[in-house]
Parts: C-alpha cells; structure tokens; sequence
C-alpha cells in the first residue's frame, strides 16, 4: 500500500494555521511549505488567505517562486483561497506592476474588488457540487473578472449588476475568493480533495 | 455596529461583523505592519513587503523627540496614503476619542489603532468600539488590559512595548506577560478562573474562552521597540503572531533594507540562515534608549 500523499500549506504569511487545521480534522497530512526543499515533499499545494503583493515577493526571496511555477506547470494540484487565488491567477487588476501571478488556472482577477475593509462581509453562498448553501466570509476579496474555456465556475456572487465567479475550478486547480478556512464548514476543502483524488 | 442588504436578491450580505472585523487580523498573520508618515514612505513599506501600513502625523521617536501634543493624522495624508498602496491602511486614533475614530472610519481607513502613542483624549474611557463597523487594534501590557481591551470591541491586540526607543525589552516583557497568564489560565482549576477574572479585572467569559482554547480570542501581534531582523525573530519565536514596526524602518540609515530585511525575517523566524543573510550589511539601527532614561512612558497611557 503506497503511503497516503502530503498536502502542503503555503506557510510564508496569511492565516495559515487554519488551512492546516481544516486538512488535519479531514485526516489529511499536512506540511508546511515555506523552502523549496519544502515543496519537492508535498503532493499539492494550498495557497492561503494572506496579503497576495507580500506573498509574491516572500515567494521569490525564498527562491520558491520558480520551482513553484515548474510543479504547477507539471500539474501539481493546488487550491487557493483569497490571497492565494490571486497568486494562481493568470493576470491581475488593481495589483502592483511588479506582481507576477502564478498562472495555475486561466483567470483574470481584480483585487479588492468589492472595496476596503468596511466592504468586507458575510453571506450564504451556493456552490456546485455542495448540496446546501455555505457561509462564506469575503475579506478586502478578489473577484474573477474572465475566465477561459477551461475554467468551471462553481458559484458567482453580484458584483456591479453582474453575475461573477468566486469559486472557480480548472483541472485539478481551485480557487475561491473568499475564506472557507475561516469557518468550520470544511466542504470545499474536502471537494478539492476529492477532485484530486485524496 | 453591523448592516446587512440584500443587494444578491437571495443571500444577504452582512459587513461590519466580529468575523469579518478578525478575519481581517488572520490574514495579516506572519506580516509586517509599518508605521508610515506620507504617501513615499507608504510606497517604501509596500516595495519592501509589508502587509498593511499605519498611518500617523509622526513616528513614535520624534514624538518623543519633540514632545508635545500627538494626535490624529491629517486626512489629507491619509488619503495620498491610500492612492499611493494596495495593501490596508490603518491609522492612529487617539485613546478615547471617538471622533477622531469616526473621522478615520469615514476615510475608509482598513483598521483603527487606538493607540497610546498618541496623546490620550479621555482619562476615563476607551472608545466604545462596538459602536464602528471599522475594525480596531489595542495596545496592551498585560492579560487583563487586553481582556478590557476585546471586551470594548477591539479585534486585534499588540504589545505597547515602548515605542520610539529602538528598545525591545518591553514589548518582550508585555508578550511575556500576556503569553504566560494565558498559560497559567489554561492549566487552572475551573474554579479558579472566578480569582483569574477578578485579579485581571476581566469579563468572566472571556477568561473561561481562554481556558478552553489557550489563547486570545483575537490575533496577538508585537509592537514597541522592534528595530531589527533580529528582534523581530525574537517576539514571533516567542508567540506573537506577526508584528508592528514603527521608528525602527524610517530612523534607520537605509530604510528601504532594513524593510526588506525585517519582512524576510519575520516570515522566516525560526532560520537563522535566512536571519543572517537579511541581517549582513544592513548599516545602523535607528539609535536606541534605554528604558530607564525615558522622561516619558507611553505604554503607561490607557488601563
């Protein structure tokens, strides 16, 4: 029997603990990940909640960011959730020049979308795949502007009269715009394992 | 205070709520908070790394430096602050006065701090927090004032540590202080934790959440006197959850480094490999004081 595989959680900054207690309660082993050495020992990658232009650069002085971008090109899964969405995007509005996202799944995402943090809320959430609503808390949150072909939207939220995605998937790659780590509702956690076959 | 709308036509937004005013705080975890005067020094803050900035009329040395009365920023500034960043602006409200705190809160600031490095508005009474949808951080020296502190509303809390001395024995005898009674709490006797609630002068239930969890029901960060990589590895190896830097980036011989430098550090905490790089060659520190030299203790201000 091979033994089970390893997630890792993006541990430079952001709110990390709780992605790891959320993969512990579902039996999950869990490594933090914050060298490259680090991430040869994981199977897929959790992007956390966190501040994405600090992430990015944290990524490159660690020297993660480019071994990072060969595993996600090579199809490591990975799942990221505000911050992290925005780091797995393939562009991004309303960032700084500098910020390089990681192109994991082919969104166009606008940062802050809904505003500052007196903007910041709560709501009941439908999303695929999950039989009843989930509470969903949306911090200072991204939002997918356009997506590509490839891209599954599994729930949108109105923004600006429109329709748009917080939840999208694109292979074995998840994102989310808001934070289900911060709740004890562990679905989407646990739909993002079964997508990757845990 | 919290709003709700329907503006999904189904599922009802709410802002302004406890989650939403910590959630905030979470995500602000392992980061560095910069305290910054104007839009170019707000800038250096988010070249280096920096998680959020906190926007004040001076920073805490030359408060000190200069002494006089130390209040709210200039909104003019706080808003060249906000144009110039994508990262969360917070500002400095002075304790008690809420006005200051509604001023802030109309300036769409991201977080309030009500901070005793200002000059005290009320000798009786913290602003009553609740009644702002914008969340705040309090300054605390020990359990008790943090317990009062979350109990007014506050949703995050730091160490006073005693800011614009380059000096970080405070801010590591605060942490100490706070970190240890949260231990002792937890090990207690459930009856004991009547005497807990009455020695810190804290709600009961707070005292018991504590004696469940083993922790603050908010993010604990470190503020007051962090003034290199060092000292910051030194207050998150010791339990703070990420941490404030004010005099120490702008005082020191090459700010945008030493910014750098301190954000690397505290991500990386426990390497001292990386410690040691960020550290080389990194020039002066911002000059320090000892303690016992002060005229003044801003971390007496408030209770």
């Amino acid at each position: 029997m091979s033994p089970s595989p390893t997630v890792g959680v993006l541990a430079l900054q952001g709110d990390v603990r709780e992605h790891t207690d959320a993969l512990s309660a579902l039996g999950v082993r869990v490594q933090s990940v914050r060298t490259p050495a680090e991430l040869e020992g994981v199977e897929a990658l959790v992007l956390p909640g966190g501040e994405s232009t600090t992430l990015g650069m944290l990524l490159r002085s660690s020297g993660l960011d480019g071994p990072l971008r060969e595993r996600l090109a090579g199809g490591m899964p990975a799942f990221g959730t505000c911050a992290g969405m925005i780091l797995l995007a393939t562009t991004v509005l309303d960032g700084r020049a500098d910020q390089v996202p990681l192109a994991a799944i082919d969104i166009v995402v606008r940062r802050n979308a809904f505003g500052r943090q007196l903007e910041s809320f709560e709501s009941d959430l439908s999303i695929t795949g999950l039989d009843s609503p989930m509470h969903a808390v949306f911090i200072r949150a991204p939002i997918v502007e356009r997506y590509g072909e490839g891209v599954r939207v599994l729930a949108a939220v109105e923004y600006r009269e429109e329709l748009r995605p917080v939840v999208c998937q694109e292979g074995r790659v998840l994102i989310a715009s808001f934070h289900p780590e911060l709740t004890s509702d562990r679905r989407l956690h646990e739909l993002f394992l079964t997508h990757i076959g845990i | 205070m919290t709003n709700t709308s329907a503006a999904d036509g189904v599922n009802e937004r709410t802002t302004g709520t406890v989650r939403v005013k910590r959630g905030l705080a979470e995500m602000l975890r392992g980061g560095v908070i910069m305290d910054v005067v104007n839009a170019e020094q707000a800038k250096i803050a988010e070249d280096a790394g920096a998680v959020a900035v906190m926007a004040l009329e001076r920073v805490p040395s030359d408060i000190r430096r200069d002494g006089g009365v130390a209040r709210m920023s200039d909104p003019e500034l706080i808003i060249g602050i906000q144009e110039a960043v994508t990262i969360p602006v917070m500002a400095k409200a002075r304790i008690g006065h809420f006005a200051e705190a509604q001023i802030l809160e109309s300036l769409n600031v991201d977080y309030i701090d009500e901070s005793e490095v200002l000059t005290p508005a009320d000798e009786a009474y913290h602003i009553d927090k609740w009644n702002f949808t914008v969340p705040f951080v309090c300054g605390a020296t020990n359990l008790g004032e943090a317990l009062r502190r979350i109990s007014e509303g506050a949703c995050l809390i730091r160490s006073k540590g005693e800011a614009g001395t380059g000096n970080v024995v405070e801010a590591v005898r605060h942490l100490r202080s706070i970190l240890g009674d949260i231990g002792r709490i937890r090990a207690a006797n459930p009856t004991e934790l009547f005497g807990w609630a009455k020695n810190l002068q804290a709600s009961i239930d707070l005292v018991r959440e504590i004696h469940e969890t083993g922790k603050l029901p908010v993010p604990l960060f470190c503020a007051g006197g962090l003034s290199t990589p060092a000292d910051a590895s030194l207050v998150m190896q010791l339990g703070a959850e990420a941490v404030f830097v004010g005099s120490g980036i702008f005082k020191s011989e090459d700010p945008v480094r030493m910014a750098a430098a301190i954000v690397e550090a505290t991500a990386h905490y426990d390497d001292p490999a990386v410690l040691v790089k960020v550290s080389r060659g990194l020039g002066d520190a911002m000059r320090g004081f000892e303690i016992a030299s002060l005229e003044t203790r801003l971390a007496e201000r408030g209770w």
